[in-house]
Parts: structure tokens; C-alpha cells; sequence
């Protein structure tokens, strides 16, 4: 069982106040245990947490490009082995590590099946660049590479279904999670450490300064995602799902509405048709996970 | 003990020797023979080692970073492209101060495409922080993998090395070679034992990264390391030589040098060439004598000064050329002769494999004697 007071993730780093990864990483570390050698990609968290000489990780760290968290973290484990150590192997990546630039390196390691548990914290667009979208940016968001103007409403495709792609691989044990849930996240974290073979665990991080919302209410924001069907908590073994995330399902315009990346659906006019096409993503989560808590009439 | 074996075989040999923990490699023409082989004594249980089969040599290199900084001594190999896709790595590698040890089967850069061979592939990475040591033969090809593990694992230098050897010319060639035996190697080589690694005993942070306050002084101590190399580079090739009668001790090697008036300079096997075509320009009276680099990076510039002070002009071969400018060993030896006088004239060679023979050896001497300039050897006019 995790020790949940254990501190391995440890303050005074230079993250922004209210960020969703810095939290998230602190949950994680609670469930990864301190015989956990984490390898880094390229991001905010890394640099955030590590700017020589100061580092926030009381674990061993490693860090070496954007798109090679996973190749190194092979290596990583085959040294291990090779020297008979069992300490667990951790990446930690964002979703634009994961989703766009690292993911010859991830299909690579997966398909060779090492040990390790990868994290993806999921902000749903490059942050440490100045909020570009990624393959992880969800339809319609503003961002600086994908504006909403006078003839676009912000980014034109829909996230990129990484848990699939990963589950396709044949890991052995995928989870969505958010920080909303903080004890569901740490024994996700759990599950997949402990899960012989490469696990993947996609943590959904609100980011204050990317998405446009006051710091203090970043978990509120976590938790209205999961509540529209925006995105969904669920557990898939061996490729089929074996646990989601029930909720009382809100519009989502209840999401929508309180971040600066959607503003461009409701003002200067509202946008009837993209906020339909949203809701249809949805719905259709709603309808694939079987999500809804539907009361019985009386 | 002689055994006439192909280049690629005798370096798998010499590398299952040096006993990696961790190999990782991806397969490229003419690099195949080698991870083949290591594979197969992984597969026989010859090897101890896990070899990952990675899908890009972009992964190789980067899971052979992983298992260095975890502490396990590391082994891939690759050539042209594939090493071109290592890039960024290969600096990351070496800005981490890990001692990761590459083969290079030389190939030339596309485009156009083509398998054979040249030197424009580790040429290009000269500037990365690797130590670079060339083989003339397959017998100093196998025995400069014992040596580049020492010094790139010696704990004042830690730098990654490449073993470069031409592709097809040697890689693919079958000679005799004295391989060493395990026991001869385990008395050469100790273990590799850094004091620092991924180790939740003792948790450190590697690889973060170093605002401008910090930068300057890491690129400066990178490139000290290299240059201390030098010093390390002559105590394990004389204590190779002390155990094994072969002397790598020197960076540079000269060949009938002592009174040639004309000093040729190469890299690799054309030097085997250019020593026949030397003997034959000998006996017709000629004096001129060849300077090997065997080690371009760090770059031998005291001993090439020594080794070239008595000479009257100087022909620098290069298989690779900076495009725009010269040959890279031409403008390097140009720039360690500045102030001696000595005329320099870069020759820019073989480039995607197109022979070298002793004639052409006779023609360059010739040109550099008339003093032309530095050039293209050997251009057929009608495809220009």
C-alpha cells in the first residue's frame, strides 16, 4: 500500500501556483514509492523542478530530451536487470512528449514490452512553449498555434485517443485519472508500477496559465471534465475496460464556460453549432463508457 | 592467436570481450554483420548482455544513455544515416558525461543515397564531445574497442567514443587478426564502476538543465575533458602495447616520415594504400612519407606539429567534405601549421565510395608539389 505521507516530490519548486502537474506529480510520487528511478522528457515539470544546482526529487531523476524518455528509460531497465536491482522505473512526460514528438520512442518501448510505468500528465497543450497545441488539445481550444479568429474557432480536430494506441500495444494495464481524484490516481499509479510490463497511466492536469482560469480552481475545473464526459476515468486490463468512472452527467458548456480557451464559443456571440459539436464528443463518451448515473424515475 | 575473420566479426568479438551489460542497436548498411553477430552470442549465451532490439537507432543511442547513467557499460554501433538520426543524442551523451562506446562503419550522407563508403558520417559529429579514433585495419579496428572503453570510462575523462572504420572497405573485409583472449581483456579492462548512477540508495538528479550562469563553464569542462583524453589515450595505448606488443600510444602515426620532404595526411584504411603507393614513389627517389591521424577528436595538434615540423609542403586527404569550406582534417591541420610556413593542400577524396589506388596516391603528390590549391581529386568533367 502506498504511504501516503510520504514526500518525494518536494516543495519550493517553480511551478506556477494552482498547476495541475505539479500537484499531480506529488500524488504520483505518493503512489510510486521511493525505489523508483523517474526519467524525464522535456517539459514543464522538468524544468520547473530542476534547474541546477536545485532539484524537487528525492528520488533518483533522469532527464535527456524532449522525445526519448521512453528509449532511455529502456535502458534504464535493461541496466537494472543486468545488474540484478529492483528498483521500478517511472516516465514522466507530457502530452506533448507523448502524443506527437515521443511517440516512435513510446510504440518502441511498449511493443518490447520493458518494465515501467508511464505517466502522461495531460495538459492538452505544449505549456513550456507558450500553449501550442498538441495532439492531446481538444476541439475548438485556443491556443497560440490554433487561435480562435474571424474564420476559426480554435483547434480543428479532436484529442488523439492515446490510451488505445497504447492499450493496442498490448500493455498489460492503462488508466485515465485526474487529479480531481487524488486516491484514485495514487493506486493507479500503484496498479501500474506494480504490473509486470509497460503500464500507462494518463493523468488529466487543468493548467491555470495555458487554459485560462484563476489558480484556485484547478481541481474544481478537473472535476467538471469528468462530470461533462470530456474526459473519463477508466481502467482497461489487458486491453478491455474494466472499470470507469460513473457520473451525473452536466452540459458542457458547465466546463466550457469557465476557461479563457473556450471564451471565443460565447462571446463576442455564441457559438450554438461548435458548443453542439462539443457536447456530441460527449455524449459519445457518455454512450462508449457507459458513464451516466441515470436516477430511476420514481 | 591468427584467425582470418571479417572486420565486423572481429569487433562483435572484441566487444563481447569488453562485456557489455547493455547493448542496443538498430540495423544499417554496412553496421549489420556486427549486431548480428552480438546477437547471436546474446542468443548462444556467449554474451551476458540485454540487447535491445530498439526501433531507431535515435532509441539506440538513447537507451544506451539510460544504461550508462544506471551504471551498466553500453555498447551500439551504426553508420551514415543512422548516426545522423543520433544526433541530438550524441551530444545529449556527451554533455552527460557518459561513456557510451560506438562503432562507426564509415558511410557516406545522403543525399543522393549511397551505402558506401566515406567519412562524412562521424565527421560531421566531430564537434559533439565524442572522443574519435579511425582504424587503418581491421586488427587496429578490433584492438581501439579495448582502448576507447578505458578512456572513455576513466574517471578523470568520461566521455562517450567512437570506433570509426571505413564501411565495406574494412567492415566487410577478411583478414587475419589476432583477437585477444577474455583473460588478456579482463587484465586490461576493469570493470566499469562510476562513482555516480541512477541509485535510490543515493538519489541524484541527471540531466537537468543550466541557465546562462551555469552553461559556459559545463561546455568549457566538456572540452577539457576531451582535450585531457590526450594524455589518457597515450597511457592506455602504451599499457596495451606493455601487454600485447601493439602500440597505440601515439595519436598520430608516421610512416617513412622521418625525411620526406612531402608529408601526405589521411584518415583510415586509405592510409594502407597510401603506404604501397609511398613504397613504390620511394624507390623512384621520391621523398615523401604519410601522417595517420588515428585520433581526430580530441584533435593531436602538438603532435602533428612535431611530426611535421621538418617537411617542405603537406597533402591533406579527406573522405568528407565541409560543404562551403574544405576538408575537415585540412582546415584543422592548416589551422595547428599556422605561422610554420608549410604549405598545406586539402584534397577532398573517395567521397561515397569511389576507389583510391596508389595511382591516384602518385597523382596527388604530384599536384601537391605544383601547389594548386585545395580541391577536388579525381572530378570526371563530363558529369559536372
Amino acid at each position: 500500500m502506498a504511504d501516503k505521507a510520504l514526500e518525494l516530490f518536494d516543495s519550493g519548486h517553480r511551478a506556477c501556483g494552482g498547476c495541475g502537474e505539479a500537484l499531480a506529480a506529488r500524488l504520483v510520487m505518493k503512489g510510486a514509492g521511493k525505489d523508483t528511478i523517474v526519467v524525464a522528457a522535456t517539459g514543464c515539470m522538468e524544468v520547473f523542478s530542476t534547474p541546477y544546482p536545485e532539484t524537487a526529487w528525492k528520488v533518483p531523476w533522469i532527464h535527456s530530451l524532449f522525445e526519448n524518455a521512453s528509449a532511455v528509460a529502456s535502458g534504464v531497465e535493461a541496466a537494472l536487470k543486468k545488474q540484478g536491482r529492483t528498483e521500478k522505473v517511472v516516465i514522466m512526460a507530457g502530452d506533448g512528449a507523448t502524443f506527437d514528438i515521443g511517440m516512435l520512442c513510446i510504440s518502441g518501448a511498449f511493443e518490447r514490452g520493458h518494465d515501467f510505468a508511464y505517466i502522461c500528465y495531460d495538459n492538452e497543450a505544449y505549456m513550456n512553449t507558450g500553449i501550442q497545441r498538441s495532439g492531446a488539445t481538444p476541439y475548438d481550444a485556443s491556443t497560440t498555434t490554433s487561435p480562435a479568429g474571424s474564420c476559426s474557432s480554435g483547434n480543428r480536430r479532436p484529442k488523439k485517443d492515446m490510451p488505445q494506441i497504447i492499450a493496442a500495444h498490448g500493455a498489460p494495464y492503462v488508466a485515465t485519472a485526474s487529479i480531481a481524484y487524488p486516491a484514485d490516481l495514487i493506486q493507479k499509479v500503484e496498479k501500474a508500477i506494480n504490473t509486470k510490463g509497460p503500464c500507462y497511466v494518463q493523468v488529466h492536469v487543468p493548467c491555470c496559465t495555458g487554459w485560462g482560469f484563476e489558480g484556485n480552481q484547478t481541481i474544481a475545473i478537473a472535476k467538471l471534465a469528468i462530470e461533462t464526459g470530456l474526459w473519463v476515468n477508466y481502467e482497461m486490463v489487458d486491453g478491455k475496460v474494466t472499470k470507469v468512472k460513473k457520473v451525473m452527467k452536466k452540459p458542457v458548456e458547465e466546463y466550457l464556460k469557465t476557461q479563457k480557451r473556450f471564451r471565443h464559443l460565447f462571446k463576442p456571440k455564441r457559438q450554438d453549432a461548435e458548443i453542439a459539436a462539443i457536447q456530441a464528443i460527449a455524449d459519445k463518451n457518455f454512450e462508449k463508457y457507459g458513464i451516466e448515473i441515470k436516477l430511476k424515475k420514481e | 592467436m591468427m584467425h582470418l575473420t571479417e572486420g565486423s566479426l572481429a569487433i562483435a568479438e572484441a566487444v563481447k570481450m569488453c562485456r557489455p551489460q547493455v547493448i542496443a542497436a538498430y540495423p544499417i548498411t554496412p553496421q549489420t554483420h556486427i549486431v548480428e553477430a552480438l546477437a547471436e552470442m546474446v542468443a548462444n549465451c556467449e554474451l551476458d548482455a540485454d540487447y535491445i532490439t530498439v526501433e531507431s537507432e535515435f532509441s539506440a543511442l538513447s537507451a544506451c544513455l539510460g544504461a550508462s547513467a544506471a551504471g551498466s557499460r553500453t555498447y551500439s554501433a551504426t553508420t551514415s544515416q543512422g548516426l545522423a538520426l543520433m544526433f541530438e543524442v550524441c551530444f545529449n551523451v556527451a554533455g552527460m558525461r557518459l561513456p557510451v562506446v560506438m562503432t562507426i562503419a564509415n558511410r557516406a550522407m545522403g543525399a543522393p543515397l549511397s551505402i558506401w563508403n566515406d567519412q562524412q558520417d562521424s565527421i560531421s559529429l566531430r564537434d559533439s564531445g565524442w572522443l574519435q579514433f579511425y582504424a587503418e585495419d581491421n586488427q587496429e579496428a578490433t584492438d581501439l574497442h579495448y582502448i576507447a572503453y578505458r578512456v572513455a570510462e576513466d574517471l578523470s575523462i568520461l566521455l562517450p567514443a567512437m570506433v570509426c572504420f571505413d564501411g565495406f572497405i574494412l567492415s566487410h573485409t577478411y583478414e587475419p587478426i589476432d583477437v585477444l583472449t577474455q583473460a588478456d581483456i579482463d587484465r586490461y579492462l576493469p570493470k566499469f564502476e562510476p562513482k555516480e548512477r541512477l541509485d535510490s540508495a543515493d538519489p541524484m538528479s541527471f540531466g537537468m538543465y543550466a541557465t546562462p550562469e551555469y552553461y559556459h563553464e559545463y561546455r568549457y569542462l566538456i572540452d577539457k575533458a576531451v582535450k585531457d583524453a590526450t594524455a589518457v589515450i597515450r597511457k592506455a595505448g602504451s599499457e596495451f602495447n606493455d601487454l600485447f606488443k601493439r602500440d597505440y600510444s601515439a595519436l598520430v602515426e608516421g610512416y617513412r616520415l622521418e625525411d620526406a620532404e612531402t608529408a601526405i595526411i589521411a584518415m583510415g584504411s586509405i592510409c594502407g594504400t597510401i603506404k604501397d603507393a609511398i613504397d613504390e614513389m620511394r624507390n623512384d627517389g621520391k621523398k615523401v612519407g604519410l601522417l595517420k591521424i588515428r585520433v581526430f577528436r580530441p584533435f593531436p595538434e602538438e603532435d602533428l606539429k612535431k611530426a611535421l615540423a621538418h617537411v617542405r609542403r603537406i597533402a591533406v586527404l579527406d573522405k568528407n567534405i565541409s560543404l562551403g569550406a574544405k576538408g575537415a582534417a585540412a582546415l584543422e591541420v592548416r589551422d595547428a601549421l599556422y605561422g610554420s610556413g608549410i604549405p598545406v593542400t586539402g584534397f577532398v577524396i573517395g567521397l561515397g565510395g569511389r576507389d583510391v589506388r596508389k595511382k591516384d596516391i602518385a597523382a596527388i603528390f604530384e599536384l601537391a608539389k605544383k601547389g594548386g590549391g585545395d580541391q577536388f581529386y579525381g572530378l570526371k568533367k563530363e558529369l559536372i
